[in-house]
């Protein structure tokens, strides 16, 4: 039993980080936030030259076949830089459901721009009143002649305004919260009757309400079998999750590093705070809170890797773990930064935001235990 | 023992309802709720309350205050709050205000407190420095005496309001060469003065509330010393006692735990509103317990002065508790509003994302985690408790 990189592996942790360490400060993040689309484009292309973005295909996608402890590698990596550009809604998520369900020409077609850097795509499958339950679909999609009319509304679009493409869970058959029934539609962004609200998140992210007035679509549009596509999703969202946990497990990191290193600086009565026992084990708590969440996406990683039965629970124990011990862990961290801890001057706070938000996406600390105890 | 109030407390209530059903309009309390209360209406309110009489309780009579018994104080804090009625700015009316009846001389006390009663003026509150934050004697700000008046050259920070205030109260250094507490002076600075410039600091929440406050070679009359030179850090922590009253913010709490059940009551969560998930009301019902012993442990402190005594050792846990649960109410606020509550701002159509209710959380929530950290944080809390209550 080990627990160790293999060479390529340690090249794609030094490559990131090297990245990250000498490109990707928090000035230059918030820079790219402030772009058009929250994010820069060239810093994509280079996370494109650099191979990046083929990381989780397979070769005959055109990728190099990376599995989760790939991912989770990249993951870490960008969650200490925070990153903002739309790896895990275009690689991550869209990707993995062309790369799942996909046809041969889809994929063809696709897959090679979403590596090359030439293409994003984004995944519009949540609405306002399924919360975290993907197969609650209410919006329509109604056969006609040989294609499909959809309409409905789609929210929390994650980097949605710079998608050329959406891929839209609608119903073809079934009540609004039947398993069966649910499908998957490639939506062109320039589609007639597709109309987008971006806006920007706490995080620094930027997301976007969707809603379809009878977007016309031709057959070959859908993606998967007809009224297959929860199981999809479901797929998806357990590998995105773990993804998003990695890039928690990251922050969490950092925010233990960076809080141990500002206590031994700031001085208060003549001292630095890092003397305070009481501050000191609230610093061994942070720590302790990483090693188990490392723990965890280890675990869920490895079952992934091996294929096991209990992944989704795994899944579901770290996705629950990252939502208490993450959010403890930021709220510490701001806590003994104080007043500091409070501003966009430091990256404490943005931490503590882009933790929250991964706390929501496919589900928060809630929902997942509730599955935990139901598997 | 009797938990029940005395018919004349009963009466006194009654009154202060009325009051608050004819002038407290749904436009206040929809800004509070918003979190967008802007200055004007702040000020509007107050000046609603100067006009009955009842904008300063803690004042003594004499200086403009109302005469209540700590009983009567309370239920009118509590009316207020359940009514959803703005909080009254405290830097005027619950600090300098004080600090100038207290110490000030008479010249002094016509020239500024009428201004404060009547909301005509806006203070700030200089104390914190970078250096100077829980260690608040360690403070570098300094004044010179020249003549008449005082050079005053350093910097403020986290100075909430700087950007709307018309003076600044200030702790200066007045003798480098003391111990750290006894070199300091208190001051009231006019903000016109030339020498002194506001920074916004870009907080977390992206609302504009802080700020810093920096002093460049700012004269300032010897006339707007409050007491003696040197004897600044006396009036200081007078203040501060002021500052941490009604620091347990009942009434606000419970405020929030309707309004929560209200979001709760409208969120869909596995096809049925979020208030009928077991796991969320548990949740809910855990916070609502130690609120409920929060509520007592200030009755209890309550009924002690009321009697004429000092407030117990309880009161110590007061602040502590009373942030933590703020800030327990406010996560699971946050929760509650699911995807939503991490929208920021408007689209880009112009139009709100998600239910009205959800904007709001997550700025009171990320505001809120300063709560244990002004004010004194929550660690010097607990150095105090275990030394002044424990003995330790």
């Amino acid at each position: 039993m080990n627990f160790n990189y293999s060479e390529e592996q340690t090249l794609l942790k030094d490559s990131v980080s090297k990245f990250i360490h000498n490109d990707y400060d928090y000035e230059t993040r918030k820079k790219h936030c402030a772009m058009d689309g929250g994010f820069d484009a060239a810093t994509w292309q280079t996370f494109a030259e650099l191979g990046w973005l083929c990381v989780p295909f397979s070769e005959e996608d055109g990728g190099i076949g990376g599995g989760a402890l790939e991912t989770m590698i990249m993951m870490e990596e960008f969650g200490k830089g925070l990153v903002v550009e739309p790896y895990v809604s275009t690689v991550l998520v869209a990707g993995a459901v062309l790369a799942k369900a996909g046809s041969a020409e889809q994929k063809a077609e696709i897959l090679s721009g979403i590596i090359d850097g030439s293409r994003k795509l984004a995944l519009a499958a949540v609405e306002p009143q399924s919360r975290f339950d993907l197969f609650d679909v209410t919006t329509q999609a109604a056969a006609e002649g040989d294609g499909y009319v959809l309409s409905g509304r789609k929210t929390m679009v994650m980097h949605g305004a710079a998608a050329d493409t959406f891929i839209v869970s609608a119903r073809t058959s079934g009540a609004s919260r039947d398993q069966d029934g649910v499908s998957l539609f490639l939506v062109p962004a320039d589609s007639a009757g597709l109309e987008l609200q971006d806006y920007p998140t706490l995080d620094g992210h930027r997301a976007a309400e969707l809603t379809l007035n009878g977007v016309k679509l031709p057959a070959s549009s859908r993606v998967g079998d007809q009224g297959a596509a929860v199981a999809v999703l479901e797929a998806v969202a357990d590998e995105a999750s773990v993804a998003l946990c990695a890039e928690a497990v990251g922050m969490m990191e950092k925010l233990y590093r960076e809080t141990v290193e500002y206590s031994k600086n700031r001085k208060q009565f003549g001292v630095p705070i890092s003397v305070f026992q009481a501050l000191q084990h609230r610093m061994v708590d942070m720590f302790t809170l990483y090693e188990e969440c490392k723990s965890l996406l280890l675990r869920a990683v490895m079952s992934h890797q091996a294929g096991a039965a209990d992944f989704r629970k795994n899944v579901s124990a770290l996705k629950y773990a990252v939502a208490v011990k993450g959010q403890k862990a930021a709220h510490e961290a701001v806590q003994i930064f104080g007043g500091m801890g409070m501003t966009d001057e430091m990256s404490v706070g943005m931490y503590l935001k882009r933790i929250n938000v991964i706390n929501t996406l496919f589900g928060n600390g809630d929902y997942h235990l509730k599955r935990f105890m139901s598997l | 023992m009797d938990i029940q109030l005395t018919p004349n407390d009963v009466a006194f209530r009654d009154e202060v309802r009325a009051f608050l059903q004819e002038k407290l309009s749904e436009r206040f309390t929809k800004a509070v709720v918003g979190g967008q209360i802007d200055k004007d209406t702040i000020i509007e309110w107050q000046k609603i309350l100067y006009e009955q009489g009842w904008i300063a309780p803690n004042w003594p009579k004499q200086y403009g205050g109302t005469g209540w018994s700590i009983t009567q104080k309370f239920i009118f804090e509590n009316e207020c709050a359940e009514a959803g009625a703005p909080a009254v700015v405290p830097f005027g009316l619950k600090m300098v205000g004080p600090v100038i009846y207290s110490f000030g001389n008479d010249e002094q006390k016509a020239r500024f407190l009428p201004d404060i009663l009547q909301s005509n003026v806006w203070w700030c509150q200089g104390y914190s420095e970078p250096g100077a934050g829980s260690d608040l004697a360690a403070l570098q700000t300094k004044a010179e005496r020249d003549g008449d008046d005082y050079i005053v050259n350093g910097q403020k920070i986290w100075t909430t309001y700087a950007q709307h205030a018309d003076w600044i109260f200030c702790l200066v250094r007045t003798d480098s060469n003391a111990k750290k507490q006894e070199g300091i002076s208190f001051l009231l600075i006019d903000m016109k003065t030339p020498g002194i410039e506001v920074r916004k600091i870009d907080s977390i929440d992206n609302k504009h509330s802080l700020n810093e406050v920096f002093f460049d070679n700012v004269r300032v009359p010897v006339a707007n010393r409050i007491g003696e030179e040197n004897k600044g850090w006396t009036y200081a922590k007078y203040l501060l006692t002021h500052e941490r009253t009604a620091i347990a913010g009942v009434a606000q709490s419970k405020k929030a735990i309707e309004q929560l059940k209200g979001i709760a009551a409208q969120e869909m969560s596995g096809g049925k509103p979020l208030l009928e998930d077991e796991m969320f009301c548990a949740k809910l019902a855990q916070i609502e317990v130690d609120l409920m012993a929060l509520e007592y442990t200030e009755l209890r402190a309550i009924a002690s002065v009321a009697d004429g005594g000092a407030p117990g050792p309880e009161s110590s846990i007061l602040k502590i508790r009373g942030t933590e649960i703020q800030q327990a109410l406010s996560e699971l606020a946050v929760e509650a509003c699911g995807y939503y509550a991490h929208a920021l701002g408007q689209g880009s159509l112009g139009q709100g994302i998600g239910n009205d209710y959800a904007a709001p959380v997550s700025a009171k929530y990320l505001y809120g985690r300063a709560a244990t950290i002004y004010g004194g944080s929550n660690e010097v809390q607990k150095n105090i408790i275990a030394k002044m209550v424990l003995g330790l």
